[in-house]
């Protein structure tokens, strides 16, 4: 053991063992959303879902990594040939790398060091996720295109366009949180929600919410109360980023069989269905890190450092269940309605949330006034971005000025 | 240290490998992609340097902005077979030649001054340990960005407004058809954009 400690350095061993557990850790979890996405499916459609091997069927996942694993890796004659081997890998690979910068939990100090549940907190975190975001586009492309087929290749390029659109407006939702927290960093946003919102003097003077305004010294400092259209906006984008359901075009098997990935199978094939469950998990996983406080939560007396850890990872497989509910309750979105959700209300409305926010909180503004001000405003932006079409996902827009949807 | 050593190295053959790769490809799709594996390597050196921001910056634009539209274009338009040997501007050639070698004696001239520079000034390395310290990378460079260097910044954005809106000028139909069904009209949503703007 001392013997690489001198090879390689005592930070360079800690941080080696973090990236190997939190690896597993992350296969495991995302074998366990693909079994829980199966049941919950199954529960709200008044099915059993999943139940023969294993305690309430609980082994399914591996019983599919074994079958998957061991059948036939077909490859297309017309495939080209290393880039169809790749794709699948670089589908995968961004989405791990996205967690490291997610602080799990608090610190445990081993001898005298101390060591964060983070593997890297760089400066830059928003940022690395959006990085890694970014670089997930290639899997989707290259598959389509590799492939040599005609219905994964439009999968690919619908992917790249949807992608391209969805990314401007994921990272502007970002940027009123970098604004309030100060940093780019993921654990100091963390930090910013630590303890409780506080007094509130907002309704001082009116009978009843006078009482019920002391509420507040419970409820915890997240970024979702004063940022919730922010959370809205990564939220839908998040969501159009990792390919699912209402926004699975690429994938979409009514019209393109299944997309990008029509022609793999086997272990590629698991490669893809795994990255897409890993990107779902790391979503989540800084979704709660940006708006819910992250590990933050109440513990007991005896090993401080576990509570944190199970509040994040039960935080996480909460955001997991809202995602995995709205693919099951809502139909696929129509290509152009895509479009226009994603560039003629997300991006603008991420714009002027940024205006907002950088208004409200100039110095020498009062907190109650903020208060008021976010309230109304948001509830101005969120009325513009659903004007005039509640039926988002069915309808024509007339006004939208696209008359090739009606076609 | 021997650590940076080895990612140095790392990142030394890939950005090489790839960028030699890339112009030997006979295929464009192929040939992207190892630009795309150039651009991640010139990332890696520059969180070597310790510019975490420009790193991620590089990571987001390029390699995962600029580059995809590359592929989405070459996928679309279907050039990945053949290539276009004709010249369309005669001449180019000797021209490209000539910038190049400009090129190279330019960053031959900066590497030699950037040595002449680095063995009087080795307070300015640890001046940007410092800097990404405290008050870290993103703040530093962005006080620089917004204050000494505002009016570059600036113009520079709108340059790139410029440029986005001529192109939009330029791809514009004149006289819209409504609907004809051609096959340009089903993927990208620029056209849309350009026929709200």
């Amino acid at each position: 053991m001392s013997g690489v400690v001198d090879l390689i350095g005592a930070v360079a061993l800690i941080g080696l063992i973090k990236v190997v557990v939190v690896f597993v850790a992350l296969l495991l979890t995302a074998a366990l959303v693909t079994y829980m996405e199966r049941k919950v499916i199954a529960d709200m459609q008044a099915r059993v879902g999943p139940n023969r091997w294993g305690p309430f069927g609980l082994l399914q996942a591996i019983a599919d990594g074994i079958k998957l694993f061991f059948k036939e890796d077909f490859r297309p004659a017309a495939a080209d040939r290393w880039t169809y081997a790749i794709a699948p890998a670089a589908a995968m690979v961004p989405s791990f790398l996205a967690i490291a910068v997610v602080p799990l939990g608090d610190h445990v100090t081993v001898g005298d060091r101390r060591v964060d549940f983070v593997i890297a907190d760089i400066n830059i975190g928003i940022l690395y996720f959006l990085a890694m975001g970014s670089l997930g586009v290639y899997g989707v492309v290259l598959a389509g295109w590799a492939s040599g087929s005609k219905y994964p290749l439009l999968g690919g390029v619908r992917s790249t366009a949807q992608l391209i659109s969805y990314e401007i407006a994921l990272g502007l939702s970002l940027v009123p949180i970098a604004m309030v927290a100060g940093s780019l960093s993921l654990s100091d946003i963390v930090a910013a929600q630590a303890g409780t919102v506080g007094n509130v003097t907002f309704f001082d003077g009116i009978p009843v919410l006078e009482q019920l305004q002391d509420i507040f010294s419970i409820v915890p400092n997240w970024y979702i109360w004063s940022q919730w259209p922010a959370f809205a906006i990564f939220f839908v984008a998040g969501i159009a980023e990792t390919n699912r359901a209402p926004f699975d075009l690429p994938e979409a098997e009514t019209e393109l069989i299944a997309g990008y990935h029509t022609e793999y199978s086997g272990i590629r094939f698991a490669m893809f269905y795994l990255g897409e469950y890993i990107h779902v998990v790391v979503l989540s996983a800084v979704a709660v890190s940006l708006f819910f406080g992250g590990w933050h939560g109440p513990g007991l007396g005896i090993l401080p450092w576990l509570w944190p850890l199970l509040w994040f990872l039960a935080k996480t497989l909460v955001v997991v269940y809202l995602i995995i509910w709205l693919r099951a309750t809502l139909p696929r979105l129509r290509y152009d309605r895509l479009m226009w959700l994603g560039w003629k209300r997300l991006i603008p409305a991420a714009l002027l949330w940024i205006v907002v926010t950088a208004t409200v909180n100039t110095e020498g503004v009062s907190r109650n006034i903020r208060l008021a001000v976010f309230v109304v405003l948001a509830g101005l932006i969120l009325a513009w971005v659903g004007r005039g079409d509640p039926r988002l996902a069915f309808a024509v827009n007339p006004q939208s000025g696209d008359d090739r949807g009606s076609a | 240290m021997n650590l940076e050593y080895f990612v140095f190295g790392v990142m030394f053959v890939m950005a090489l490998g790839a960028s030699l790769a890339m112009l030997f490809a006979r295929n464009a799709v192929h040939a992207a992609l190892f630009l795309v594996v150039t651009q991640v390597a010139l990332a890696l050196g520059f969180l070597l340097q310790g510019a975490f921001f420009v790193a991620a910056v590089q990571i987001i634009l390029y390699a995962g902005a600029i580059m995809v539209l590359f592929l989405f274009v070459i996928m679309l338009l279907g050039v990945d077979t053949r290539e276009a040997l004709i010249d369309p501007l005669p001449g180019q050639r000797p021209l490209a030649i000539g910038l190049g070698g400009l090129l190279a004696a330019e960053i031959l001239w900066v590497a030699v001054r950037g040595v002449e520079l680095a063995a009087g000034g080795e307070d300015q390395a640890t001046a940007l340990t410092e800097l990404n310290q405290n008050p870290g990378n993103v703040k530093a460079l962005a006080a620089e960005l917004f204050s000494r260097y505002l009016l570059p910044f600036e113009a520079t954005s709108v340059l790139l407004v410029v440029a986005i809106v001529g192109v939009m000028v330029l791809a514009r139909r004149i006289g819209r058809v409504p609907n004809t069904g051609t096959g340009a009209e089903s993927a990208s949503g620029s056209d849309k954009e350009g026929a709200a703007a």
